[in-house]
């Protein structure tokens, strides 16, 4: 179990330290963060209204929403600010070869 | 006094109201909150009644601040559909329209604004309909269908986002806007001629340096005539020209108003025992060094929050950059600051492309700022306006350099 639904949505050499990228895989949206060369996986949609956290600002290990200036801890989804008041999803990351997989529910 | 047995009333339950009360608690105000208001809903958010909530893209409970229970758990006397008429500042004491009196230790007065009303003739048929509620928002909603014809008074940002929202449920929609371009009031030209273009492009027939004299209701159509002779035929009219402050309550009970409920940085009007937040208030922002009336989600959210905490006893000022946005069709737009003119403007990125930023600069210093679908600017640009600092404009300007680099370098230098 604890080692299924692993998909491979970027290369690795697709995104550098203090980085957002956003990929799509079908319908869904996510979005990839290289804090200091290490990766982690939200969401790409913002809880708060229609926007693309990938189009964001990151600062530091912060994801700020570029509609309404939302804050989310990109490590645990954590919402800092209104007028955001859900949490983000996260997911796992883990690296095979070049690949960058996330690990879906 | 005995902390726990001071009572505080809040007269306006809309977002200042409900951010307030919440805050009070937060901050750890032991005594009695009770806040009244005249809607029949708990605090909410007003963003989305021009735009998800009037496009029926969400139910009117996704605006509430929080659910109605937390106001009741957290000790806070809610009523709603109740109104407060009188002040009696010498008995601290407020009337209601059902005839209770609640005394007060401190007051809040968060009553925030009202659609300004066109004075035309026929402008009271009851298809002319203002937005400033959820009441207003669900009537509006029920008009807006395909093939009606809905003429839209006024392309301020109400105005514009109403006719996004018309457009996306299908109604034929018609704006008329007596200035050269829309936004002319807050934004430079190229930004209101910007807009314009997205409007059109979306099929809305956006026609400007057009002024309506008066309305003719006839049963199932309504006439609008114009000063220059025409006259454009609607099913529904909605005016969006303004709000004006709710001041009547403060301005009966003596306290200093003047184009709203005068304050200082603190919230403080001139009675000590009252203070006031949100649209209501002209109130001192000492980074802008003069005072100002803003009617906008984080004046609402932010300044409450500050005067709430001085209310519990702090002593921080509320002094923040102005800071709006807009939805429209795709598009995000954000201001910050408050120029009293767009005068030397600082492009970054230009007006043609889909994404861009831009400044207005005095003496070289950056005191307002514009993004278009970039709002990962928009914090660095409101700490540069903030720093007041003067800026090199080329470096501004330059895309490749980091406005966020730029705000680092301005908060250390
Ligand atoms: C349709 C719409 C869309 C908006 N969109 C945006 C946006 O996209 N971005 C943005 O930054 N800002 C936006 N705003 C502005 C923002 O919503 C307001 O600035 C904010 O709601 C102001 O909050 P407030 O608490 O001061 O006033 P309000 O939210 O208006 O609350 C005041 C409340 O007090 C009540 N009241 C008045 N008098 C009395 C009385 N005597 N007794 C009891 N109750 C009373 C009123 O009924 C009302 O419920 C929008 C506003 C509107 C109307
Ligand atoms: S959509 Fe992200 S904060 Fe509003």
């Amino acid at each position: 179990m604890a080692d299924e639904n692993w998909v491979t949505v970027a290369k690795r050499s697709a995104i550098s330290p203090g980085d957002v990228l956003g990929v799509t895989l079908g319908e869904r949206e996510f979005a990839l963060y290289d804090l200091d060369g290490e990766l982690y996986a939200t969401d790409n949609l913002c809880t708060h209204a229609f926007a693309l956290l990938s189009q964001g600002w990151l600062d530091g290990e912060v994801i700020e929403c570029p509609l309404h200036g939302g804050r989310f801890e990109v490590k645990t989804g954590k919402v800092l600010c209104p007028p955001v008041t859900e949490d983000l999803k996260t997911y796992k990351v883990r690296l095979v070869g070049d690949d960058v997989q996330i690990q879906l529910d | 006094m005995n902390e726990t047995a001071r009572h505080i009333v809040i007269v306006g339950a809309g977002h200042a109201g409900g951010v307030a009360a919440a805050t009070l608690r937060q901050t750890g105000f032991a005594g009695a909150i009770t806040l009244i208001g005249s809607e029949p809903y708990p605090p909410h958010e007003r963003p989305p009644l021009s735009k998800e909530l009037l496009a029926g893209a969400i139910p009117v409970e996704k605006t509430y601040l929080r659910p109605l229970a937390f106001y009741a758990d957290n000790r806070i006397v809610f009523h709603p559909g109740e109104t407060a008429v009188a002040i009696d500042r010498t008995a601290q004491r407020v009337t209601l329209k059902n005839g209770d009196a609640l005394s007060y230790d401190t007051l809040l007065l968060t009553m925030g604004a009202r659609a300004r009303r066109l004075s035309l003739p026929g402008a009271d048929h009851p298809r002319v309909l203002y937005l400033r509620d959820i009441a207003d928002s669900l009537a509006l909603r029920e008009h807006l269908k395909p093939g009606v014809r809905a003429a839209v008074i006024g392309a301020g940002f109400i105005g514009l986002e109403a006719a996004a929202a018309a457009r996306k449920r299908g109604a034929a929609v018609t704006v008329l806007e007596v200035q050269r371009e829309p936004l002319q009031r807050v934004c430079p030209p190229e930004i209101g001629c910007f807009m314009a273009d997205l409007h059109r492009r979306n099929g809305v027939e956006l026609r400007t340096g057009v002024r309506i004299t008066a309305i003719a209701g006839a049963d199932d159509a309504l006439a609008l005539y114009t000063a220059d002779g025409g006259t454009v035929a609607a099913d529904i009219v909605l005016a969006g020209i303004g709000a004006q402050p709710n001041v009547e309550l403060a301005q009966a009970a003596g306290l200093a108003v003047d184009n709203g409920i005068l304050t200082d940085e603190f919230g403080r009007t001139s009675d000590p025992h009252i203070f006031a937040a949100g649209d209501v208030t002209r109130h001192f922002n000492p980074l802008l060094g003069r005072k100002i009336r803003l009617e906008a989600w984080q004046n609402a959210q932010n300044q409450a929050i500050a005067v709430a905490k001085v209310m519990a006893g702090g002593n921080q000022p509320y002094a923040e950059v102005p800071w709006f946005w807009t939805d429209q069709y795709d598009v995000n737009l954000q201001i910050a600051g408050a120029p009293e003119r767009w005068g030397e403007l600082v492009w970054r990125g230009g007006v043609d492309n889909k994404a861009f930023t831009l400044f207005a600069m005095e003496g070289g210093i950056p005191v307002a700022a514009i993004t278009m679908n970039n709002g990962r600017d928009m914090r660095a640009a409101r700490e540069l306006i903030a720093r007041r600092r003067a800026i090199d404009p080329a470096r501004l300007a330059d895309t490749q350099v980091k406005l966020q680099d730029l705000a680092k370098e301005s908060a250390g230098g």
